[in-house]
């Protein structure tokens, strides 16, 4: 079978896998299975509904195969809270977490290629030596207390900033395109951005020098400098070129993976996203928002998973072949 | 390293073997980064330990003023040397003593994750065939899980303690371990000593864990070490989202506090900057130590 496929099976696998497990826990809660879909404040009617969609009534084998089924076709059922189809509320929110991610790893990734191509280049200097611990620093640091000190410095101490949410409390907006360009979303999406970009450079960077530092052991290299080529076009055009390919399936797991650790940064900021509402939803015992807001997650990141592992076999041409 | 290990005219076989891995150990503690590592894992260990002796105030007790007053986010002092909590708390003790929560469940998750990605690890990379698909398999799941949403959900549905988190970590990070010790006994399992031990007659079991499981450790420690900085870190996430243990004091849990009094609006910095500087060393001191078993066990890197 071809390299495509087998990921592609593989891919399916494993949200297969991920939702069964996710079956189990919720009927593996102390009482009844349908606590997990009917809130005792639900109407007659909406409990009906719940109960036929979900086919709760039925043997537990019967309800899996229901589940599957449900999943497969986007149907988390209502929310306690909320009263809404899960599959709504969870869309409703999910372009604010997908460009606070996009956003943060841009910057983080063009910074780190850059600063990493630098550290490699200016080997043994100054620079380098004080720059890895601090980038070794920034990656152990808790992300929400880095978000923490940076609301208070330039949100609360200098009041640069608004502290919180994606949009000033009751401004309006035509569509969804006018909020998102507008000049109020972008001030309330710095901070969060700035403190995930600080979060994840430290991988880019770390990485970058030392695919750098192994590039430029290569033959090519000494063909250059024997070329008599000046240094800055080694290092940019042969180098470094050659150096990006590994930050490109980096690029990919890191967003995949984002989407469910960016939990803790959107709650500090108030941002209205997938993360927080899962939060929220675990909180508020809102077991079907909790579900759909999980699987939606993981849906995300082994999608990203695929896109890498393509990206891998594209770059890679032997990985394809073999692997 | 590996230069300061040779021993001169070994007498046994069995005390050259000894005398390296004690060299092994020496080695390790002579990077400096693996040194300040360890020196900063002591140091929070013996915090840890004389916490009720460092701390000068019970951290949950509500204080009050000479003057009868609530000691409301009172700024630094010589009584209170980080100042108190909205609600009169000593913040410094809380420091001293949310150390003990963090390397519990620091070292716990490590062991937990060295010990089953050995094992696994083992097991799979030995025997293959049925039982290491089945496990390279469930290896591939959990990988697909995303991390602090399951154990979110994981510490919501069995009860928000310090345990079920270690659990959590525990069911997380495991495949990395394996899958990477699986390889490593791939190709161990090849090697002539391991034949040897067949050819004496050495059973399955005796092979892979007097044989082959000794020279895959320094892989375990190394993920064990790292499962340590991760287990400390969702522990304080965990805290801060508001579902850890509300009855025990950890740095995630003070942060949370803190961020909910709204110590950020008015700038009480003493009170949620020191436990974020502690979590950094913790995980930091991982790092490094993590990066010491790196050049032990990929020397080339050194020379870059």
């Amino acid at each position: 079978m071809s390299y495509l496929g087998r990921r592609f099976l593989h891919m399916l696998f494993v949200l297969w896998a991920i939702a069964t497990v996710l079956f189990l826990m919720f009927r593996l809660m102390p009482g009844d299975p349908s606590t997990a879909y009917i809130d005792p404040n639900f109407t007659g009617e909406q409990r009906q509904l719940v109960l036929q969609q979900f086919g709760l009534d039925k043997p537990l084998s019967e309800q899996y195969l229901i589940f599957l089924k449900n999943t497969a076709q986007g149907e988390f059922g209502l929310s306690f809270r909320y009263r809404q189809p899960v599959t709504g509320l969870v869309v409703s929110v999910l372009p604010n977490t997908l460009l606070l991610t996009m956003t943060a790893l841009f910057v983080a990734y063009a910074f780190g290629g850059f600063f990493g191509a630098l550290l490699a280049w200016k080997r043994g200097s100054v620079l380098e030596t004080v720059s890895i611990p601090i980038v070794l620093t920034t990656r152990a640091m808790p992300d929400f207390w880095l978000g923490m000190l940076i609301l208070a410095i330039f949100a609360f101490g200098l009041g640069w900033f608004p502290s919180g949410g994606a949009n000033a409390a009751g401004a309006r907006f035509a569509s969804e395109w006018d909020r998102i360009f507008s000049l109020d979303f972008l001030r309330h999406l710095a901070l969060p951005c700035l403190t995930l970009a600080i979060f994840l450079q430290g991988l880019p960077v770390l990485l970058m020098r030392s695919n750098m530092l192994d590039v430029m052991r290569e033959e090519f290299i000494t063909m250059a400098r024997m070329k008599g080529l000046p240094e800055r076009s080694i290092m940019l055009r042969h180098a470094a070129r050659n150096a990006l390919l590994p930050l490109v399936t980096a690029f990919a797991i890191t967003f995949g993976q984002l989407i469910g650790n960016n939990v803790v940064v959107e709650t500090v900021f108030s941002w209205p996203g997938l993360g927080r509402m899962l939060v929220d939803a675990v909180a508020n015992s809102d077991y079907p928002l909790a579900q759909g807001a999980f699987l939606m997650i993981a849906f995300v990141l082994v999608l990203m998973n695929f896109v890498a592992d393509l990206l891998y076999g594209l770059l890679d041409p032997r990985v394809a072949q073999y692997g | 390293m590996a230069s300061s290990v040779a021993t001169p005219l070994a007498p046994a076989a069995g005390a050259k073997r000894r005398r390296r891995k004690a060299g092994v150990l020496l080695a390790q503690l002579r990077d400096p980064y693996a040194l300040i590592g360890a020196s900063i894992y002591l140091s929070f260990l013996l915090v840890a330990i004389f916490a009720d002796r460092l701390a000068s105030y019970d951290p949950t007790e509500i204080l009050f003023t000479e003057d009868g007053g609530l000691a409301s986010a009172l700024p630094p002092s010589p009584a209170h040397w980080l100042g108190t909590t909205n609600l009169g708390r000593d913040v410094f003790s809380q420091l001293v003593l949310g150390a003990r929560p963090s390397l519990f469940v620091g070292v716990t998750a490590a062991l937990a994750v060295a010990a089953i990605g050995t094992v696994v690890g083992l097991i799979t990379g030995y025997l293959g065939g049925i039982v290491d698909r089945v496990l390279m398999r469930l290896a591939d799941m959990v990988l697909g899980l995303p991390f602090l949403p399951f154990v979110i959900i994981t510490v919501a549905l069995l009860g928000p303690s310090l345990r079920n988190i270690v659990l959590a970590v525990a069911l997380l990070l495991w495949p990395n371990a394996a899958r990477v010790i699986r390889s490593q006994v791939l190709t161990l399992s090849q090697r002539p000593f391991v034949e040897a031990a067949r050819v004496t007659g050495a059973s399955e079991w005796r092979i892979i864990f007097v044989h082959v499981a000794p020279n895959v450790l320094p892989l375990s420690f190394l993920y064990g070490s790292i499962a340590v900085g991760w287990a400390i870190l969702t522990q304080a996430s965990v805290s801060f989202l508001g579902f850890g243990d509300t009855g025990v004091i950890s740095w995630g849990t003070m942060l949370q506090d803190a961020y909910a009094s709204q110590a950020l609006d008015r700038g009480q910095y003493a009170w949620f900057v020191p436990p974020g500087i502690c979590i950094v060393l913790v995980v930091l001191a991982g790092f490094f130590v993590s990066r010491g078993y790196e050049e032990l066990l990929f020397p080339k890197l050194r020379d870059e």
